[in-house]
């Protein structure tokens, strides 16, 4: 046959029209698209079962009750518990991200000894010896209170086994995190004469007067303050904010009052001053007071008078008036400090201040007002044993006594340390906290970590701290292990619940109450026998005695709150011979502008750090690339000579650091903003770890995680997080801290700074 | 007013009280961990980010002391396109049927083995709640353990979004017709995983169609208008587009009902009046 042209179209048309017609295309389209989505590393998860276990969240001292979602057996969503006393089912995004720290890379497997650069496995055993052999040595040489213990907080049973542990080996030297929890507590001491923390009932408050507190930053109960907040608007109740910046807790307030960073307090004695000479107080209860009163009544009108406090702070004189109207009329106002989110202490008079605000008002110890929770320990437990060596040392005062309220500080801690030739700590244990990360100065904190000849870290995860360590015996993380539950954190509520190991542990780790039951044991003698428990559940269930069988049973008890017997009075002597509060460092002629560090909710940056999911919601003007993001007014940005974007080199009297530039109109002029959180110093690079030999595994070894898609990992630990490791600048080595002449606390919230184009 | 309809079909939607919400991040996080969605090393180029549900910050750009901000979480906005008879911008433009409409549900469904990945939809999508997946997921060792067998994880080279949590509709009518109720589910039977975990309450979902419903009674969806909200107070994103989401806003403050769409000089006022008008018919 001839193909011409008119056969050649012809014959092209039609196989175009078969081929179209033809379902064979199609087909092979559909199965490439199959095939190239069917590639077997894409994990396919196996289904099961759906089962719920409730546990309590511990990653923050909010503690929120929160359901596993488990399928067939294995642990796959975090929720809210429904109905619990704090949450009653929302959750942040730490908790819901709870499952990345089971399996986090940083987490540390075995128990390893440092060897030079390098980690070396080693048993169980071996570890304990270890350590009960230091301890052990340093008793002999009657040594006992050269060894610390540095512990998030005090709460708890673990937290007293830690406590009894030094006691028992003859040592004062037990540290917990300085808080606005302390400040409060030391401030309520000071004022009404009772031992107890502050509580603020801000689901019933109807005036909330917030001096720089986050409460969406995450202060105090993050998920327990979200919900008093949303309920505002139906309860018709007002959030006064006071700060520097538009944070997310002033976008939210009814009223954003941008006093200049620093003079929050000085705002407080000018309303204090306002409401007084209106003689808007209540005149009843601060009768009480007495003459202290009366004195403090003619110095703030004296020297805090609305018109003189305004040229301070920068607010108008009739603004200050009106919030002093405004708290006096409601019926239940608060007045609460504690700036961001209240992980750091705040100076005493500040707080004072602010307090003063309350005492004004005498709304103490009632729905919707300001509780005095006394201390109470609801825990019992059996004598101590301390024989001659443990009494010689226990009587000696703590490294780092702070003159002022007679407590040791944990940065006074590492500031003696680092002001002495030899470390006066010998050994340090270092659990559930991360200072050299969190503490102003972290760079010289890490010098004084150094510094210490043997430190022992009890933590699961590397971290700043624990990559300083001599040797790690890994605790479990929080969902393997079971522990009580002590509410805190200025709710008003008092809830003791069970937080219990929901799944099983995943790495070679153990309970830190155990940890310390098998160190005691290992110490011998006077110390052996003050732990006198087979392992830490047997201790667990005996020091909680009759609240034992609910707490195992309902998982958790809500406590009707008690009114203390004798009614509240506030002596207002505390400031007399007051002359300012204190400021921060550095001059303000080489220093023109003022550094703050801010909390955001979406990082972490207490004694754990953020997960990956939590990094990713991270917007872009606080994190880009590996870069911290610093905020800065355009009007001070335009001064400065930088745009947005731009690459800055912020400088304080501590150091100096390179960043990016985010203009934001909401921030005060003349103020620079750095996030918190970030600027891990882990993870960054994979650190060798060596296997030991003699008992390297356990049941639950380090071996045995099997991956999803079937495979063995032999995890062998490098801890390299590149989620959060080495991503940004941690402010807390630009800030140094600053000692409150009236509590001996590290006060310090910012510092004097100056930027320029990098 | 009786439930009317029954047996009809329902009309997935979900309400975000914008001065509620406190910009926490607990949507975003709850959404990753219930829909297996994945990570990388560096997430701070939000345009490859893989976030169903993302917040996004909004400010009146005014300066110091006068500026406000305000969060707007935004999830896929499963649209009923022009008219609301299930035109949804990108439904209308996927080859593959990846993504198609449910006229039982209002859901805006996306199949990933069906999708090639021509990224057609994330053009057409107005509101950039579509993802492509750039790269194959990947998990630090053993992590994978936690991944659920709800949502099928993706692999690279296909579109991925928002589902509404449809696993957990599916759960609910399961649990139902098990139970011998047929289609009748409550409304705190099926709620997205968004919701459920917002700490603030900010977030309300529902059936649009059911009066009883909280989303109903919060911005009381005109049926003549596509079910455009006959609350003042409320309002959807773009609006004029006709693209009729299923997700509302609410805020008390004017400069934030403004930034849903874009208006000419003076339209404004005009809007506002309109709307006003409307409250008194």
């Amino acid at each position: 046959m001839k193909i011409d042209r008119r056969s050649f179209l012809g014959l092209g048309l039609g196989a175009a029209a078969g081929v179209a017609a033809s379902p064979v295309t199609w087909k092979l389209t559909d199965d490439s698209s199959i095939w190239t989505q069917n590639w077997p590393w894409t994990p396919v998860p196996h289904d099961g079962e759906v089962s719920f276990d409730d546990t309590v969240c511990t990653l923050c001292p909010g503690n929120c009750g929160i359901s596993i979602r488990k399928i067939d057996g294995r642990a796959v969503k975090i929720e809210g518990k429904k109905g619990y006393p704090v949450n009653d089912g929302g959750v942040c995004l730490h908790g819901l991200s709870g499952l990345q720290y089971l399996y986090d890379p940083a987490r540390v497997h075995f128990p390893m000894v440092k060897n030079g650069d390098t980690w070396k496995q080693i048993s169980w055993d071996e570890a304990t010896t270890l350590v009960a052999g230091k301890i052990k040595e340093l008793r002999d040489k009657g040594m006992p209170d050269s060894i610390a213990c540095v512990y998030g907080n005090d709460k708890g049973s673990i937290a007293g086994l830690y406590k009894r542990f030094l006691m028992a080996v003859g040592s004062q030297n037990f540290y917990t995190v300085d808080s606005m929890e302390k400040s409060w507590e030391a401030l309520i001491s000071r004022m009404h004469g009772l031992k107890a923390s502050a509580a603020f009932d801000l689901a019933n408050a109807d005036y909330l007067l917030s001096f720089g507190a986050g409460f969406i930053e995450g202060w105090g109960s993050p998920v327990n303050n979200f919900l008093a907040n949303s309920s505002r608007k139906e309860r018709q109740a007002k959030l006064v904010q006071v700060e520097y910046r538009l944070s997310n807790t002033a976008a939210n307030a009814d009223m954003w009052v941008p006093a200049k960073p620093g003079t929050e307090a000085d705002l407080a004695l000018g309303i204090c001053s306002a409401m007084i000479s209106e003689k808007l107080h209540d005149a009843d209860f601060v009768q009480k007071s007495g003459k202290a009163f009366d004195n403090f009544a003619k110095f703030v009108s004296e020297k805090y008078a609305p018109e003189s406090v305004s040229r301070t702070t920068g607010i108008d004189v009739s603004t200050i008036k009106d919030i002093a109207v405004q708290f006096a009329k409601a019926k239940t106002p608060v007045a609460i400090a504690g700036r961001g989110r209240g992980d750091s202490a705040g100076s005493l008079m500040e707080f004072a201040a602010v307090h003063a605000l309350n005492c004004l008002k005498g709304n103490f110890n009632k729905a919707g007002g300001f509780w005095t929770l006394e201390n109470q320990d609801t825990l019992t437990w059996p004598s101590l044993e301390m024989d001659d060596v443990a009494t010689k040392g226990y009587a000696k005062p703590p490294v780092g006594l702070t003159s002022v309220i007679s407590t040791a500080s944990l940065p006074k801690l590492f500031e003696t340390i680092n002001a002495s030739e030899k470390s006066p700590v010998e050994l340090m244990m270092v659990y559930n906290s991360n200072p050299c990360f969190t503490l102003h100065n972290a760079k010289a904190v890490k010098d004084a970590v150094n510094k210490i000849p043997f430190v022992v870290s009890f933590s699961s995860c590397m971290d700043d701290t624990a990559q300083l360590a001599d040797v790690i015996l890994p605790s479990h993380m929080f969902l393997e292990m079971s522990q009580d539950i002590h509410s805190g954190a200025g709710i008003a509520k008092r809830i003791t619940a069970l937080s219990k190991a929901v799944i099983a542990p995943v790495f070679d780790t153990k309970n830190p109450g155990d940890i310390i039951i098998s160190v005691a044991k290992a110490v011998d003698g006077s110390v052996a026998a003050s732990f006198p428990w087979e392992n830490y559940d047997e201790c667990l269930e005996s020091v909680n005695g009759d609240q034992w069988s609910t707490l195992s049973e309902e998982g958790y008890i809500d406590s009707e709150l008690t009114v203390p017997a004798t009614p509240l009075v506030a002596d207002f002597s505390i400031f007399e011979g007051f002359r300012g509060f204190p400021s921060i460092e550095g001059d303000e002629k080489s220093y023109p502008l003022t550094l703050v560090s801010v909390d955001t909710i979406r990082l972490a940056s207490g004694s754990f750090a953020s997960s990956p999911f939590a990094v990713k919601t991270v917007e872009d003007t606080v994190l880009i690339q590996k870069d911290s993001v610093i905020e800065i007014n355009p009007e001070t940005a335009d001064k400065v000579g930088v745009s947005q974007g731009d690459y800055a080199l912020v400088t304080t009297p501590l150091g100096e650091a390179k960043v990016r530039v985010n203009l934001f109109h909401g921030i005060m002029p003349g103020v620079i903003a750095m996030p918190e959180g970030l600027g891990h110093s882990f993870g960054t690079s994979s650190q060798v770890v060596t296997k030991g030999g003699a008992g390297l595994l356990s049941k639950n070894g380090a071996t045995s995680i099997i991956t999803a898609t079937g495979g063995v990992s032999a995890a062998s630990g490098t801890f390299e997080n590149r989620y959060i490791g080495g991503k940004g600048v941690n402010v807390n080595e630009l800030i140094g801290p600053i000692t409150d002449p009236a509590s001996g606390l590290d006060v310090a919230w910012g510092i004097r700074a100056r930027i320029s184009r990098a | 007013m009786t439930q009317d309809n029954h047996g009809k079909a329902h009309k997935f939607g979900m309400v975000i009280d914008l001065d509620k919400c406190t910009g926490c991040g607990s949507c975003m996080v709850a959404c990753m961990s219930e829909n297996n969605v994945p990570f990388k090393e560096d997430e701070t180029n939000k345009k490859d980010s893989l976030t169903w549900m993302t917040v996004f910050k909004l400010s009146n750009e005014k300066n110091f002391p006068e500026t406000d901000i305000c969060y707007m979480p935004r999830p896929c906005m499963h649209c009923g396109g022009k008219g609301d008879h299930g035109h949804s911008p990108c439904v209308s433009v996927c080859p593959a049927t990846a993504t198609d409409y449910g006229y039982d549900t209002g859901i805006v469904s996306q199949i990933y083995t069906r999708c090639f990945g021509c990224r057609y939809c994330m053009g057409a999508c107005p509101y950039h709640a579509r993802y492509f997946n750039w790269w194959d997921p990947k998990w630090p060792d053993g992590m994978e353990e936690y991944l659920s067998p709800d949502v099928s994880p993706r692999m690279r080279g296909v579109v991925e979004k928002c589902s509404f949590c449809y696993h957990r509709y599916q759960e609910a009518r399961d649990r139902a017709y098990y139970e011998e109720r047929r289609d009748t589910i409550e409304e705190g039977e099926y709620q997205t995983a968004c919701t459920q975990a917002c700490p603030a309450g900010a977030i309300t979902f529902g059936d649009l169609h059911n009066p009883e419903h909280e989303v109903y009674k919060l911005v009381k969806p005109d049926p003549h208008q596509c079910g455009k909200p006959r609350n003042p107070k409320a309002f959807r994103l773009l609006e004029r587009l006709q693209t009729n989401p299923k997700v509302y806003y609410i805020s008390e403050r004017e400069w934030v009902r403004k930034a849903g769409d874009n208006y000419r000089k003076g339209e404004w006022g005009q809007q506002k009046k309109s709307d006003g008008d409307k409250g008194h018919k």
